[in-house]
């Protein structure tokens, strides 16, 4: 039985075993393969997508909950990198390996869009869904940081507060080296 | 520091052409370390290449795998530094398996061993400055002037009297056609640019908007999608089994065996689909008769028992100094410990898997792979065709340490592709990725030292017993009973104490082992740095004092370990309830110390509140990355800490997914701080030796605030009640 549903703005038919997770047909069916395959069981958050802009974890997804709904993917995010997680996570580089991002990036831009404001608390609370084996986890805090001042319109404050985040071993070693300390 | 000036023999520089490219392409043979090669194999040791298109395009060709360690970034910085190139216009591509690209630390095209900037350093700047020279001599040629008048300079050459220019590209191909130089000169590191500078990596944006192509994401005309049973137990085989329910189910293409081991027998049965879902569900419609083999019995308590009988034999003499045993006798007082560290699982988040292609005449795969070399001769016996027809794609890896050294998936993949005569991906379910591994070998060490009667110690004495992974790497290699990754962390102990003896019992067992981030580093720098704190305390001294006052010849291990306690403020007062605990390893030739803060929760679980990191790799290439893998590093020391862990039971692996065996979350992570201390040694590699000091730094600060000390990890709520 055919389903209907919007995927990354365009109406979408998938004609597939309804009981396959939406991460499979996303990946096998439709070739977008964006959106990462971890545990299978809801525990790493690789495969997260919005789906009426509730951040899901796909590999659980049965393809039959779909009908009518809408389902944004990493690569319906933005055209360019532009959406403001993304430009967050490109300023403070944050992937190592970047399998996790995908799902990283997704469970972000789900949580600033209904805590733009978020506390450092409230940031583990909401990403602690997501496994990430690299351990870029200090990194993901400051761009969300970084994405949430973005979000707000101030894109030159954060980049002013957290350009220099990553020059931060580099300017203690200069500083080491010239017997400043 | 003089610049460096290099002297290339001209019979061991070649320039040689990728398949339909114009242009300069450069690259060298790299003298030395010839005999690491395996016998048979020619001496040609290409490590870097470096390819200018008459359309100014400049790539740089990566023959390292990208696992999330930054290798892409670090190598295209030190080949740019000498190319003058415009950093921002750069492009890079992963190599494809040549023996052009071996390392010279292994004899074969791999990734591990925290080597990769430690062996394109020299090579990757001279393939820099030599396609540099033999542009500018391209260009000094066209305008008729001498090529000292000229210069590289951001992409072109410039005729610095006439300020002519000319693109790299306008003059590659010709350049191309020239004898290139036997001899460049290097730039001092007060001359760099690039190199030592935080620079951004080059693969950020292709892995914020999901284009990043790993294994998994690779697709192939007609491909179809496989994934394996294998034989819960280690070593058990299949009898027999029945396809016929699978593939009845819509999707399913065939059922086949999978042959691996010498010789091959039958040791998992795959379902073929198209798509990877149906392939998963239509395993579990599989009939099949295992033959357990027999290791069915195995279980944690059995193959730690054999570690504690072997341990009461003498081993293999790993480090022998003095007269240990009559020091010990001899001492004032005596300290004495068992320590005890479990299997690990890699765990990438990528799982396993591995596309092929098996043709006629050639075979091609799709390869998240760390050791380009063995797949590309498994591939090719499996293929029937000789290793140069078979084309190892190398992807981004999600995640490596140490697993996809191996090349299992590879087997599985080109099995399929050629049984099924067309391209077939093999995913692996996270299930089969923990229960399948090549673990970190589980450990166990007793030790034992003598201090004198000021507190000083006068012997140490380590007897490791554990399977080595070198044995399993290659099955015969290990002849003499030592495997130096089996002791290294303890072996290397760097203290001065005039009587030390490590041995070592190599201890086979049936769980397949591997290299595992900080490989035998990981569990034994548990070992010695707790055990060094057991002496502090049995000495009465405060753990940074002891260990500062024993490394006083040591001067790079002092270094990382005032630094790390300096900026931990050690001495300083704590909030009520926070501990700290200090360690200080070398691994891999870098230089490590983690000053950890943590308190014991109500319900005694273990908070790890901030960790310090001092390191000293030597030069600087990207200080970015350094500071992103050695938190990367802690995080993942912390699961091995607090958390990760694989038991055996009846010869299978009882943990299956994130559930039971789950890696460090966000909301456990610490704040992390890291400093770089200041070198001019040659630079050395940052994946792994942030690892090591953690569990000890956690396990000693966990001792300063129970007086309980940690001998077993992980760490268990239940050991602090």
């Amino acid at each position: 039985m055919a389903i209907h549903f919007t995927l990354n703005g365009k109406p979408t038919t998938l004609d597939v075993n309804p009981d396959m997770p939406l991460l499979w047909a996303l990946r096998d069916t439709l070739n977008m393969t964006g959106t990462k395959f971890g545990c299978g069981m809801a525990l790493c958050g690789a495969c997260t997508v919005h789906i009426n802009g509730e951040a899901t974890r796909s590999c659980i997804t049965p393809v039959s909950s779909l009908a009518g709904k809408k389902v944004t993917t990493i690569e319906g995010l933005s055209a360019d990198n532009s959406h403001p997680v993304q430009k967050a996570w490109m300023e403070i580089d944050v992937p190592q390996c970047g399998y996790c991002q995908s799902g990283q990036i997704m469970s972000a831009a789900a949580f600033l869009a209904k805590t733009p404001n978020p506390t450092d608390a409230q940031i583990d609370d909401a990403m602690s869904g997501n496994i990430c084996r690299c351990g870029t986890y200090n990194q993901i805090r400051k761009a969300i940081r970084v994405a949430a001042k973005l979000q707000a319109g101030g894109s030159k404050s954060a980049s002013s507060d957290t350009g220099g985040e990553t020059e931060s071993a580099m300017e203690r070693a200069d500083v080491l080296a010239g017997g400043a300390e | 520091m003089s610049a460096v000036t290099t002297s290339i023999d001209r019979r061991n520089f070649l320039k040689t052409s990728l398949a339909g490219a114009t242009g300069l392409i450069v690259g060298f043979y790299l003298p030395g370390r010839r005999e690491v090669l395996a016998a048979g194999t020619e001496p040609a040791v290409l490590n870097a290449f470096i390819h200018v298109s008459p359309e100014d395009k400049v790539t740089i060709l990566i023959s390292k795998s990208e696992m999330g360690q930054g290798v892409v970034t670090s190598l295209s910085m030190l080949a740019a530094e000498e190319l003058e190139c415009d950093w921002k216009r750069i492009h890079w591509e992963f190599a494809p398996a040549d023996k052009a690209y071996f390392d010279p630390a292994f004899g074969m095209q791999g990734t591990g061993g925290s080597q990769s900037v430690h062996s394109g350093w020299v090579p990757m700047r001279q393939a820099g400055a030599t396609a540099r020279e033999m542009l500018i001599a391209a260009a000094a040629q066209k305008w008729g002037v001498d090529a000292s008048e000229c210069r590289g300079e951001n992409g072109a050459v410039v005729h610095t009297a006439t300020k002519r220019r000319a693109t790299y590209g306008s003059v590659a191909e010709a350049a191309g056609k020239l004898t290139p130089p036997t001899d460049v000169k290097l730039k001092d590191p007060s001359q760099f640019k690039i190199v030592g500078k935080p620079t951004k990596r080059l693969d950020t944006p292709d892995k914020v908007c999901g284009k990043a192509t790993f294994g998994i994401d690779a697709r192939r005309p007609g491909m179809l999608h496989a994934s394996v049973e294998h034989c819960p137990v280690f070593g058990g085989s299949v009898v027999s089994f029945d396809g016929t329910k699978a593939k009845a189910i819509p999707g399913v293409k065939d059922v086949v065996p999978i042959m691996t081991g010498q010789p091959p027998v039958v040791t998992g049965v795959a379902v073929v689909a198209d798509n990877t879902w149906t392939a998963f569900q239509a395993r579990k419609a599989l009939d099949i008769k295992w033959d357990e083999g027999p290791n069915a019995n195995a279980s944690n308590a059995s193959i730690f028992r054999e570690f504690e009988e072997r341990s009461q034999k003498e081993g293999v003499v790993a480090r022998k100094e003095g007269d240990a045993a009559s020091a010990l006798s001899s001492a004032s007082q005596k300290v004495e410990a068992v320590y005890r560290a479990p299997y690990q699982a890699h765990a990438t988040m990528e799982p396993m898997n591995c596309v092929a292609d098996v043709q006629a005449d050639r075979v091609d795969i799709w390869a998240p792979t760390q050791f380009q070399t063995p797949s590309q001769q498994i591939a090719a016996g499996i293929a029937g065709v000789t290793p140069d027809k078979s084309f190892v794609h190398t992807t981004y890896l999600g995640g490596g340490f140490g697993r996809r050294g191996w090349s299992d998936f590879v087997i599985e993949a080109c099995q399929l592709s050629k049984s099924m005569k067309a391209p077939v991906q093999v995913t692996w379910k996270r299930e089969d990725d923990m229960q399948h591994d090549y673990y970190r070998p589980a450990s166990y060490i007793k030790m034992a030292a003598g201090l004198d009667a000021s507190g000083k110690p006068t012997a140490f004495t380590a007897r490791v017993a554990c399977d080595s992974i070198m044995n399993w790497f290659f099955p015969g290699s290990i002849k003499n009973g030592m495997d130096s990754s089996s002791v290294e962390g303890v072996q290397d102990i760097a203290y001065d104490i005039p009587n030390i003896l490590v041995d070592y019992q190599l201890t086979p067992g049936p769980i397949p082992m591997g290299f595992w981030r900080s490989v035998g580093a990981s569990q034994n720098g548990f070992f010695s740095e707790s055990f060094v704190d057991e002496l502090a305390a049995a000495a009465k001294k405060d753990p940074y004092e002891f260990r500062r006052d024993l490394l006083s010849k040591k001067p790079r291990h002092l270094g990382v370990l005032n630094m790390a306690a300096e900026k931990a403020g050690w001495g300083k007062p704590l909030p009520r309830g926070v501990y700290r605990g200090i360690a200080v390893l070398e691994a891999f030739d870098t230089f490590v110390a983690e000053v950890a803060e943590i308190s014991i929760n109500k319900d005694n679980s273990v908070r790890v509140h901030r960790i310090v990191c001092a390191l000293d790799c030597g030069q600087v290439v990207n200080p970015s990355i350094i500071e992103q893998q050695a938190m990367g590093a802690m995080v993942f020391g912390l699961t091995q800490t607090l958390k990760g862990e694989i038991t055996i039971d009846k010869g299978r692996v009882v943990q299956a997914n994130f559930d039971t065996n789950e890696p460090l979350r966000m909301n456990e992570c610490p704040k992390m701080e890291v400093y770089i201390v200041p070198s001019k040694e040659v630079p050395r590699g940052m994946g792994e030796p942030a690892v090591p000091p953690v569990a000890p730094a956690v396990c000693n600060a966990i001792f300063a605030a129970t007086g309980k000390r940690i001998r077993k990890l992980p760490v268990r709520s239940e050991d602090l009640a």
